[in-house]
């Protein structure tokens, strides 16, 4: 390979990396430059080492309102329910994906159902399932599984053609077809379709703990709203942030791990 | 030899496809048949079914009348007896270029150290010794046709087909791929169907090209090339070789004025 057009290609890439963190730093800087100057008042935006002395004080604190032990729980939720999402509908948008009767027969309705607002449904559950912890994952996982589902369908039903064409002809079956084209050449996609809906389970949480709640960032954020905790508030957001983030860079590290031949030597 | 000798027949195969608005006949009744060892070059312009006939063969279309015979019994559908490459790049990108020769190898269940034998005999074939664990995404255009031809071959099919295999490359690459098609036919002798919209390359290549005609499409000519083999580069100055190309270019001129004249 051409050893300049790959430097030329590190430079560039480490000026958007560049590029990302300016952004940060601007919109801290706004911030700051908002908050110190008490240009908005301390109640409605707190400044930022406020924030941070909050995080500092509810991380620290034993009782009951300790931050790790909220988003401990937060995490914990999100995950089991975006585990059992996973578990269903990556297999049932794979086999949506390859036999077209599977797909006639669920697709329209989980087109319909994909439409109604997964918060629209929390009255229901509660009534169904009650306030505890089921409840707070079927909200999650209701919020999950039809997207999800649809988005491993589209990825499984537009491997190549041609893929599948050259197979046929070097003797596969369809059965093989399946499991040694159509699987490995979709499971990329299907990362990428965890790590997107990874980001939208961790909404749903959010929804499911504003109501009927004793913990999770979600009931600490509400709690802090009726006091008029905007610092708690902050606090919240940003771990709820954080944690979407390292979500993401784990996937992006598996992805990374799991498909070495995506990537060009040296690029 | 069943049929006479002949390793492939095509008999009165037509392809229609139904579209919304009308019939579209790709491929009107053809027949023609291949010898076991010949190399023959199917040339038209773009829509003229060139490419129907050749997926007719793979099994990967179905005909709308007629049959396909190879060593005597009918196709119906795809198998390994009859490899292709096709002009977009197929190989499997997830796997190595060894593995992706290994291929068809593993679904016929060769052990492992045969499968390694044979995609190093075909490597070394294809001039791309070395590579073996090197994915597609780092090879250039060229090298994934060589490869994808590595992986047809190293099955052992009864007979290649080639769908405008060196279409995406450049002239110059194309020009060394076409001669190194030739030496790995010359070694092999595998019966092989080529198909082209490139004069010149048909008439390189081939021992028979039949000219195809568009809408609807079917065989107007067939061409014998007596060139004397192997052939390298410098035949495309002999005498013969102009002289066939001036009679080719001298049909599809005739068929381009009948078409203006019919709109």
């Amino acid at each position: 390979m051409d050893g300049g057009l790959l430097n030329s290609k590190n430079m560039y890439k480490s000026w958007t990396d560049c590029l990302g963190a300016a952004h940060f730093a601007l919109v801290f800087a706004l911030w700051s430059a908002l908050a110190y100057a008490g240009v908005v008042s301390n109640t409605f935006l707190p400044t930022p080492d406020q924030v941070l002395q909050t995080a500092y004080r509810m991380v620290v604190d034993p009782a009951g309102d300790n931050l790790l032990h909220h988003a401990l729980i937060s995490t914990l939720r999100v995950t089991v329910g975006f585990f059992i999402s996973a578990v269903l509908a990556v297999p049932l948008g794979i086999f949506m994906g390859t036999l077209p009767k599977v797909r006639a027969f669920f697709e329209p309705m989980m087109g319909f159902i994909r439409y109604m607002p997964a918060s629209a449904f929390i009255p229901l559950f509660i009534l169904w399932i009650g306030l505890g912890e089921p409840e707070k994952v079927m909200v999650i996982f209701w919020g999950t599984f039809f997207q999800q589902a649809l988005m491993v369908m589209d990825v499984t039903k537009n491997v190549a053609g041609e893929l599948v064409e050259v197979s046929y002809t070097l003797g596969a079956k369809k059965l093989a077809v399946f499991s040694k084209i159509i699987l490995p050449a979709s499971l990329p996609g299907i990362i990428d379709t965890l790590r997107i809906t990874f980001g939208w389970a961790w909404t749903y949480l959010i929804v499911a703990e504003l109501v009927g709640a004793s913990s999770g960032l979600g009931y600490v954020i509400i709690q802090a709203g009726r006091f008029l905790k905007t610092d708690v508030i902050f606090v919240g957001i940003l771990v709820i942030g954080l944690l979407g983030m390292l979500t993401d860079l784990i996937f992006k590290l598996l992805y990374r791990v799991m498909f070495p031949w995506l990537t060009r030597e040296g690029a | 030899m069943p049929d006479n000798g002949h390793k492939l027949v095509i008999k009165s195969v037509s392809k229609t496809f139904q579209t919304k608005k009308a019939r579209v006949t790709a491929l009107q009744e053809t027949t023609f048949d291949v010898r076991e060892g010949e190399f023959v070059t199917i040339l038209g312009p773009s829509g003229c079914g060139k490419s129907t006939i050749l997926r007719v063969v793979a099994g990967l279309v179905e005909p709308s009348s007629g049959q396909v015979l190879l060593d005597g019994r009918e196709i119906k559908s795809p198998g390994a007896d009859r490899g292709m490459v096709f002009q977009s790049y197929t190989l499997f990108p997830w796997l190595t270029v060894q593995k992706n020769i290994e291929f068809g190898l593993e679904l016929k269940n060769v052990d492992k150290r045969a499968r390694a034998e044979i995609a190093q005999h075909y490597l070394k074939l294809i001039g791309l010794s070395g590579f073996e664990n090197v994915y597609p995404v780092n090879l250039s255009g060229g090298m994934k046709q060589r490869v994808a031809i590595a992986r047809a071959l190293a099955n052992e099919p009864e007979i290649l087909l080639m769908d405008e295999p060196f279409g995406a490359l450049d002239a110059q690459t194309r020009t060394i791929m076409q001669e190194l098609l030739l030496s790995i036919w010359e070694e092999t002798k595998k019966t092989i169907m080529f198909v082209t919209h490139d004069v010149e390359e048909a008439i390189f290549l081939g021992d028979t090209i039949y000219i195809m005609t568009a809408r609807p499409g079917r065989i107007k000519e067939k061409i014998r090339v007596g060139l004397p083999r192997p052939r390298d580069y410098a035949v495309k100055d002999a005498p013969e070789f102009l002289e066939i190309k001036r009679r080719i270019l001298e049909l599809i001129r005739e068929e381009s004025i009948k078409a203006a004249n019919a709109v």
